[in-house]
């Protein structure tokens, strides 16, 4: 699969080069630099299909700034009556034969991606030759949010997904609503995420720590451009102790304050029926359980109280238009909201957070402990997942 | 009826003359004014949507009203725009081309055109009823379902009266093309604008249908409880985009082919020389609107159909490229050894070949399926289709208007305010789409209301919109231009560019009737063939005779009224089915009426011909 790239390594460096001189975007938001197999492959397509097309390009205005100097009318050539050719078939073989060769070219590196990035059944394998367990997310989008369930680790989440870097992690994705799309520009292409019966699949690789930005791609109402989510990428030990920290929450822990103790009753009478905290299938509004560690709240809003006393007191009517909790019957004086905010600003079960991706340690993991089952158990299990899979695309053939 | 007893009538006079007309001439500038009309509202539309994104975090515009006016440019822009625009030439130029007296059918001519006014102004009540359509002129459901406004019931139901339009006017120029060419006009001697403007129709003929079926489905869906795109009720959501694409993708087509033809007019005119390879122009023509049904699916390539799906569609995609590539190379080497005049219609040619040229590369680099996972939805995707349709089709619509601005209209607009037109609307052009190829890459999805800061998106966005406003004042200039000539209204003779087609063999603008006598065409470039090897003049191919004319009649407006009533009837329903029933009543009798009623038009007599001044055959 690399082979061609060698050939196009110094027009490549070259053009990268030029790329990130001309200072294209943030490195957590473009996909002109790349932090993950997924988005480097595909800036290397991209640039070898760039570098094609100037080519050509550069051609045609050869021949065109040539030709508009040149043939330009002369003063006093006004009757002048050139010679009426009809064509050359040398000439047009040539422009047939070039393109042709140049879009094959473009076309085997395609074609092999295009397979490379919808394979999401061989799992990778270590520096020994044994196959990794495959984290597989269940991912659902909603108007105007994102939720996260990971498979076989009881753990729930919304708006902010945690990926451990250096090996790919697996999204199994369907909407609950109207059509979205599932896009981190840095780290991996875009899949529509399409309502019922309908589960597209994919998988996402963090070379790098951080915190990259994931945005809705299709539109799905007023909100659309508030869809935002973060896939938080840390290093395999700490997803790890976050991922044991997340299995620990029930929901029912006690806060330490008077006020937050208060806020968690209101809670519990008016917001759990839509917000879960702990592993929990519920996914009517987002799950809260590491509320307070988000990056952004409601995905573009700055993690503030009084962005929070706002979103609560106004539903978010204004700040996210046509978000669906302004149908939420709740209603709450100040200082309820204060209590309440209080209790969500205690959810940070785990000490890793997004600053975890920018602090520099590095912890290694296989992540097996996760999945503690006999290695033959295991194995069965991930077959069977498999299958189920299988059995899903086929369905949606037969559907087709 | 001719043209000086006209000036002398009074406006009703004049108005009833238009609003009954059947000849081509009149249609098209029907045609014109509407679609310039439309073009305007979709292009201050389009200074709304850039007005929102000059700077991040904007509140200039609601998130509701941002998706209304996204919508509703496109739509516009599309349907009511460009393609009326392009139908304006057609109807002004084809018939000339092949030395026809009116197109074939001169009545469905007429009731195609009222048909699409009536559809879009349909479709622009809504925003004075409760909301325009907001959920993008792809409608994609299940959101078009969940829309609570009435405006996609607006949009399926005004798309669908406008595209009845289309597809009439689509078949009568295929029957026009086949039937009506003069002695001589064989099809490899059909100016090349003729052709596109052919397997456009063709195009129109296969792909509209496809329109029609997803929205009258969609149309059941909101209205009458039907549940085909309604997953929760056993419906497929994919099944719309598979059928939106499957016209969508030809309409782009439909777009850019006459625009191909009247550059292939443009560039020989004005560079003294025959078309370069003028038979491989033909089978590009016709290979670019067949590959372009097979390539729907790349605009779905992230929607989960497989890499198998993908593959065949990303390489179907690069195929037109070949074509277009020889189209490309043709017209360089057209002017190649030529004696170029750089008069405005060209300098407009000389600025779509690079623009054009781009589009086409990023074209490329959007079918390379893997690849779009990270174009796909973002500005890269906004960038790349306005430098097609842009860059190619209303390039080549205003080239096509300026250059045939004295066969229509017998006057010639300001060259030097069509240079100032098309320099502001150029740098214009550039500044503001250049830059969205990299926002798309950086990041920025399309249709969006809001960017935030600190993303690196300001300054692109900031550029994009200072140059959107250089295409607005370039308009504004194109307009004044418009007023100020037919203001002075100085005539021009009947060939004012020493062209090489058939249709400058007449007067400008032409009698009601065209061609005194049919033409002779003895070749291609009918008129230069005569120029070189004759005295100059269209040979006639038959004495002068009576010339047979349709009627002028009411009922194409009545029909599209009547649909037009219907339309809010079954969209209201309740007590409002009484306007349905009114409607399709007045539809219904008129087109009775029409049924029963023998019109077998009039006859133009010898002898009146005769006192006509000049030859009308080769003024």
């Amino acid at each position: 699969m690399k082979g061609w790239m060698t050939r196009f390594k110094a027009v490549m460096a070259l053009t990268v080069m030029a790329l990130i001189l001309s200072g294209c975007g943030e490195p957590f938001l473009s996909t002109l630099q790349p932090s993950g197999e997924g988005a480097a492959m595909l800036l290397e397509l991209i640039i070898l299909s760039t570098v094609i097309m100037l080519f050509v390009f550069v051609v045609v205005m050869a021949i065109y700034i040539y030709v508009v100097i040149k043939f330009r009318q002369k003063k006093g050539q006004e009757d002048f009556i050139p010679k009426q050719t009809e064509g050359s078939h040398a000439l047009e073989t040539l422009w047939t034969v070039i393109p042709i060769i140049l879009l094959l070219i473009l076309a085997v590196p395609t074609v092999q991606y295009t397979f490379a990035f919808a394979d999401v059944n061989t799992p990778e394998v270590n520096e020994e030759g044994e196959e990794l367990d495959q984290i597989w997310i269940d991912v659902t989008g909603k108007q105007y949010w994102w939720h996260f369930e990971y498979e076989g680790l009881d753990i729930t989440t919304s708006q902010e997904i945690y990926i451990p870097t250096d090996r790919r992690v697996y999204l199994s994705m369907i909407s609950d609503d109207v059509i979205h799309s599932f896009w981190v520009p840095s780290i991996q292409g875009k899949m529509d995420v399409n309502p019922t019966g309908n589960r597209n699949e994919m998988w996402l690789q963090a070379d790098e720590e951080g915190v990259y930005w994931g945005k809705c791609a299709e539109l799905c109402g007023p909100s659309h451009s508030l869809m935002d989510f973060k896939v938080i990428a840390v290093s395999p030990g700490e997803f790890e102790e976050w991922v044991e920290d997340m299995q620990g929450v029930t929901g029912e822990e006690e806060p330490e304050t008077a006020t937050a103790q208060a806020g968690q009753e209101i809670y519990q009478d008016n917001c759990l029926s839509c917000h879960a905290v702990g592993s929990s299938p519920n996914k009517v509004g987002p799950n809260l359980t590491n509320f307070a560690d988000r990056d952004k709240l409601a995905g573009v809003f700055d993690m503030t109280e009084e962005n929070l006393f706002e979103w609560i007191n106004t539903k978010g009517e204004e700040m996210k238009p046509g978000n669906l909790m302004v149908n939420a019957p709740y209603d709450l004086d100040e200082e309820e909201i204060n209590q309440v905010i209080e209790y969500l600003m205690t959810l940070s079960p785990s000490d890793v957070t997004p600053e975890s991706a920018d602090n520099g340690v590095y912890i290694d993991s296989d992540l097996s402990d996760l999945f503690p089952e006999e290695e033959e158990d295991a194995d069965e299990e991930s077959e069977e997942d498999s299958e189920e899979v299988d059995e899903e695309t086929e369905e949606e053939n037969d559907d087709e | 009826m001719s043209t000086t007893a006209e000036k002398k009538a009074g406006f009703g006079s004049v108005l009833w003359d238009y609003l009954t007309t059947v000849d081509h001439k009149k249609i098209a500038i029907l045609y014109l004014v509407a679609g310039l009309f439309f073009f305007i509202l979709g292009g201050l539309q389009a200074m709304l949507i850039r007005i929102q994104l000059i700077a991040p975090d904007n509140e200039f515009i609601s998130a509701q009203f941002y998706n209304e006016v996204l919508t509703m440019h496109g739509t516009t822009m599309i349907f009511l725009a460009a393609m009326p625009l392009i139908f304006a030439l057609m109807n002004a130029v084809l018939p000339l081309q092949i030395g026809a007296r009116d197109v074939a059918f001169p009545f469905i001519n007429s009731l195609g055109f009222w048909l699409f006014f009536f559809g879009g102004i349909f479709l622009n009540v809504s925003w004075f009823a409760g909301g325009a359509p907001d959920v993008g002129w792809t409608a994609y459901a299940p959101l078009s379902l969940f829309s609570e406004s009435h405006g996609v019931d607006y949009y399926a139901i005004g798309l669908q009266i406008t595209g009845f339009g289309t597809l009439m006017g689509g078949i009568n120029f295929i029957v026009t093309v086949v039937n009506m060419r003069a002695p001589g006009m064989t099809y490899m001697r059909m100016p090349l604008f003729t052709w596109t403007s052919f397997i456009a129709s063709v195009l129109i003929l296969f792909a509209f249908p496809a329109l029609t079926v997803g929205l009258f489905l969609l149309t059941f869906d909101r209205l009458f409880g039907g549940n085909f795109f309604d997953p929760e009720m056993g419906g497929n959501v994919i099944i719309w985009e598979h059928l939106f694409w499957i016209f969508g993708h030809p309409e782009v087509y439909i777009l850019i082919l006459p625009a191909f033809g009247v550059f292939s007019e443009i560039i020989p005119t004005f560079s003294k020389k025959r078309l370069f390879g003028y038979s491989s122009m033909v089978f590009a023509t016709i290979l670019i609107a067949f590959l372009g049904f097979m390539v729907w699916a790349h605009h779905m390539f992230t929607v989960g159909l497989g890499p198998i799906a993908n593959s065949i569609f990303a390489v179907a995609t690069m195929a037109i490229a070949v074509p277009t590539g020889i189209k490309i190379f043709n017209w360089l080497f057209t002017m190649w050894g030529g004696n170029i005049r750089l008069t405005s219609p060209m300098v407009f040619a000389l600025g779509f070949v690079p623009t054009f040229t781009i589009g086409g590369m990023t074209g490329v680099m959007l079918a390379s399926a893997a690849a779009d996972f990270q174009y796909h939805d973002t500005y890269f995707v906004v960038a790349h289709f306005h430098y097609v349709i842009v860059g190619g089709t209303v390039l080549g619509i205003f080239a096509g208007i300026i250059y045939w601005w004295p066969k229509m209209f017998g006057t010639m607009l300001n060259e030097k305010l069509n240079h100032w037109f098309f320099w502001l609307f150029f740098i214009g052009f550039h500044l503001t789409f250049f830059f969205q190829h990299f926002l798309g890459l950086m990041g920025m999805p399309r249709r969006y209301w809001k960017f935030l800061p600190d993303q690196g998106l300001d300054l692109f966005n900031l550029i994009s919109t200072i140059g959107a406003f250089g295409m607005a004042i370039g308009t504004i200039i194109f307009l004044i231009n418009v007023v100020m000539t037919q203001m002075k209204g100085e005539k021009v003779s009947g060939d004012p560019w020493d062209a090489r087609t058939l249709e400058w063999a007449i007067p400008s603008p032409p009698p009601f009737y065209n061609f005194k006598q049919e033409p002779l065409v003895r070749g291609l470039d009918a008129l230069w063939v005569e120029k070189m090897q004759g005295n100059g003049k269209i040979q006639p191919a038959e004495p002068l005779g009576d010339i047979h004319m349709p009627n002028r009649s009411f009922v194409p407006f009545v029909i599209s009224l009547g649909l037009f009533i219907a339309g809010f009837g079954v969209m209201y329903q309740g007590a409002m089915w009484i306007l349905a029933a009114i409607g399709f009543g007045i539809t219904a009798g008129a087109m009775l009426y029409r049924s029963v009623k023998d019109d077998i038009g009039y006859h133009v007599h010898k002898e009146e011909l005769e006192e006509e001044e000049g030859d009308g055959s080769n003024g």
